[in-house]
């Protein structure tokens, strides 16, 4: 019933965040309002501390804090996505909160804080502490999304997500206090050990099981739990656009993924059925209606949720290889959606919003290489050889043909090419149009550097993922 | 005598949480919502937990409800019946849910559970330490967790409702 300084090390990177966070928090007031910067460099320093600190405790896999929180390689694998993920936010955010003059300190605290509840929510092996960091991560976002307060926009996001939110916390809870009721006990290994000397036909487990896929289906945007999404992404500041669409994600697939594999694992029949409706009716949803949308945001609001379709379809599999898929989609996912994201910031400038898809007219005349990221970051979400995109989808349809899925590999693959159209279309508009009016436009140093790393990074993937795969391969959840 | 406590608290319970949303005036579903709030702590002294029983009445009926009201005072909402179009379907769904809930639950084996079988509550007199001592061992982790989200609504809340803090500049929008 006592913590040894061992808990106090596997838990250190979220300290070392946490106390950032509020170290962010003190100093900003005492800082003159055209120095706030400074408080970028913070933040990246502590995430910095804290990719060392994970580096370090790569392969730890042990349990602390009273079966609290789990510390291995499969967390570990997510938390150096995140960092990485967050870094590129913020870099993205330094020039676009000066010109949008939302520039405050507190913005920095909150990427941090948000990124501890995501920390919290991969690691969690209890659903308490699940429970938590997913609130933790969740009422960060509610804040960030509403930081332009004075734009209807923004505000409509903001209480549109946290109403929204709240609600499917409430379900996400009623599961688990099924999954209590049931097993006694709230702990993953516990639940699972309880789960395999129970009678099997008990309805109340599949009830329970419907329950947190609607909670975590909320979280990963799957349909029909995702009307939130495109507005949510519409409204908000566009480096919280992306920093929601990849970290969030990323972060709720773990979790999903821990607890149904984990916790529930001896029910894998039970919620297999319903995860294949859910990614068919979302790979489906997501890929046409993204056809119709002008907004680029929107556009790819929809794109993330047929995304979420697809990652589905490795957690249904449920296997080595499925989880496997999953681990390698979601980084994939996450350094192209960034970069997009990226692109989108660059847009914006004097009273141009910059998020339609015809402000993209003409990109390739007003700057080259801004464009080129683009037209990389589309290829790769559309799955095209030889970017990552490709390979992740790859692996997902092996994945599900190797379970004998393979109409659903046949459908992933249909959808795919729909969806090339909406992509290959920006590309067109890139480059095929003519500019509204000749301007260059410039790209703050901080910016180039996030679509230089995510091109190169999404090239490099798909060229030579081997390293890559290995380091997955070696990190995946073990099966129990 | 403890089941006819049980069963007023529940059919209490019941009916205000109804009433929360059926009523047309906010100010009356606030109320139902206290008398609900304190038929909860009824049944958590049945159960023993004399501790939480008190904070479910300091806190959500003390506290909480008390700036649901402040906010309905102060901001004069008058009974809207749009949210009431929704209804018949809300009905509808709410039944088959219902129906859904008694047949799974029926069978999920609760009702048999022997509720002698639940340990008895914590050994020391009153049950106060021993929520301390779970809190701060046990629990010690997601406690300091629960903690940074006080923390993030609180800042939240200013961030989002202060005057002025984006400086001059946010007047000219």
């Amino acid at each position: 019933m006592t913590f040894s300084v061992t808990d106090i090390g596997a838990v250190l990177p979220e300290i070392l965040i946490a106390v950032y966070a509020c170290a962010i928090l003190l100093i900003e007031p005492f800082l003159p309002k055209d120095r706030r910067e400074i408080l970028a460099y913070f933040g990246l320093a502590a995430l910095g501390l804290a990719f060392i600190a994970t580096w370090q405790l790569l392969w730890a896999d042990l349990t602390v804090l009273n079966g609290m929180f789990v510390l291995d390689p499969f967390g570990n694998f997510f938390k150096l996505l995140l960092y990485v993920a967050a870094i590129m936010t913020i870099l993205l955010s330094m020039g676009y909160l000066r010109r949008e003059r939302i520039d405050l300190g507190e913005y920095y605290a909150f990427i941090l804080l948000a990124i501890c509840g995501m920390m919290i929510m991969v690691s969690g092996s209890d659903l308490v502490t699940v429970f938590l960091g997913l609130e933790l991560m969740s009422i960060t976002f509610y804040i960030l999304v509403g930081f332009k307060r004075f734009e209807e926009k923004s505000l409509e996001a903001s209480a549109k997500y946290f109403i929204l939110g709240s609600f499917s916390s409430g379900i996400l809870l009623f599961g688990i206090s099924l999954l209590y009721g049931l097993s006694g006990t709230t702990n993953l290994e516990a639940v699972a050990l309880h789960l395999r000397g129970a009678d099997p036909g008990n309805p109340a487990w599949v009830l329970a099981v419907i329950l947190l896929v609607a909670g975590f289906g909320f979280k990963i945007a799957a349909v029909p739990f995702h009307m939130w999404a495109p507005d949510v992404y519409e409204g908000a500041p566009t480096p919280v656009t992306a920093f929601l669409s990849v970290g969030s994600k990323a972060a709720s697939f773990a979790v999903f993924l821990r607890v149904f594999m984990e916790a529930l694992g001896g029910i894998h029949a039970d919620w297999r059925f319903l995860l294949i409706l859910l990614s068919v009716i979302t790979i489906v949803m997501g890929s046409v209606v993204a056809l119709v949308q002008t907004n680029i945001k929107r556009m790819l609001a929809y794109s993330g949720i047929a995304h979420s379709g697809y990652a589905l379809i490795g957690l249904l599999v449920g296997d080595r290889l499925g989880i496997f898929s999953l681990m390698l989609y979601m980084p994939i996912y996450a350094v192209m959606t960034l970069g997009a994201f990226g692109v989108v910031t660059l847009l914006r400038r004097g009273g141009v919003e910059g998020d339609a898809i015809d402000d993209f007219a003409g990109l390739a005349k007003k700057n080259r290489l801004a464009a080129l990221a683009m037209l990389i970051f589309m290829f790769s979400l559309a799955g095209i050889p030889p970017t990552a995109g490709f390979i992740a989808k790859f692996y997902i349809f092996m994945a599900a043909v190797n379970v004998h899925l393979t109409w659903l590999a046949v459908l992933g693959v249909i959808f795919t090419a729909v969806s090339a159209y909406f992509y290959l279309k920006v590309v067109m508009v890139m480059y095929m149009k003519e500019p509204d009016e000749e301007v260059h436009l410039a790209a703050p140093p901080a910016v180039v550097m996030v679509l230089a790393v995510a091109a190169v990074a999404v090239l490099l993937l798909g060229i030579y993922p081997g390293p890559f795969l290995d380091y997955a391969q070696n990190a995946a959840l073990k099966i129990r | 005598m403890t089941l006819v406590l049980f069963f007023y608290f529940a059919a209490v319970i019941v009916a205000t949480a109804i009433l929360v949303v059926a009523l047309h005036k906010p100010i009356y579903s606030a109320l139902s919502l206290l008398v609900m709030f304190f038929h909860v702590a009824g049944l958590f002294v049945l159960l023993d937990a004399e501790f939480i029983a008190a904070v479910q009445i300091i806190v959500y009926a003390g506290a909480i409800l008390v700036l649901y009201l402040f906010v309905l005072m102060l901001l004069n909402v008058r009974a809207d019946e749009g949210y009431h179009q929704q209804f018949r379907i809300g009905l509808i769904v709410g039944l088959a849910v219902l129906v859904e809930a008694i047949f799974v639950l029926g069978q999920s084996g609760f009702a048999d559970r022997d509720p002698a079988a639940v340990p008895p509550a914590a050994p020391v007199p009153g049950n106060t330490e021993g929520i301390g001592r779970a809190l701060y061992t046990t629990y010690l982790f997601p406690f300091e967790v629960a903690s940074l989200i006080l923390l993030v609504a609180m800042i939240g809340a200013i961030i989002l409702a202060k005057k002025g803090i984006f400086g001059k500049e946010e007047r000219g929008r």
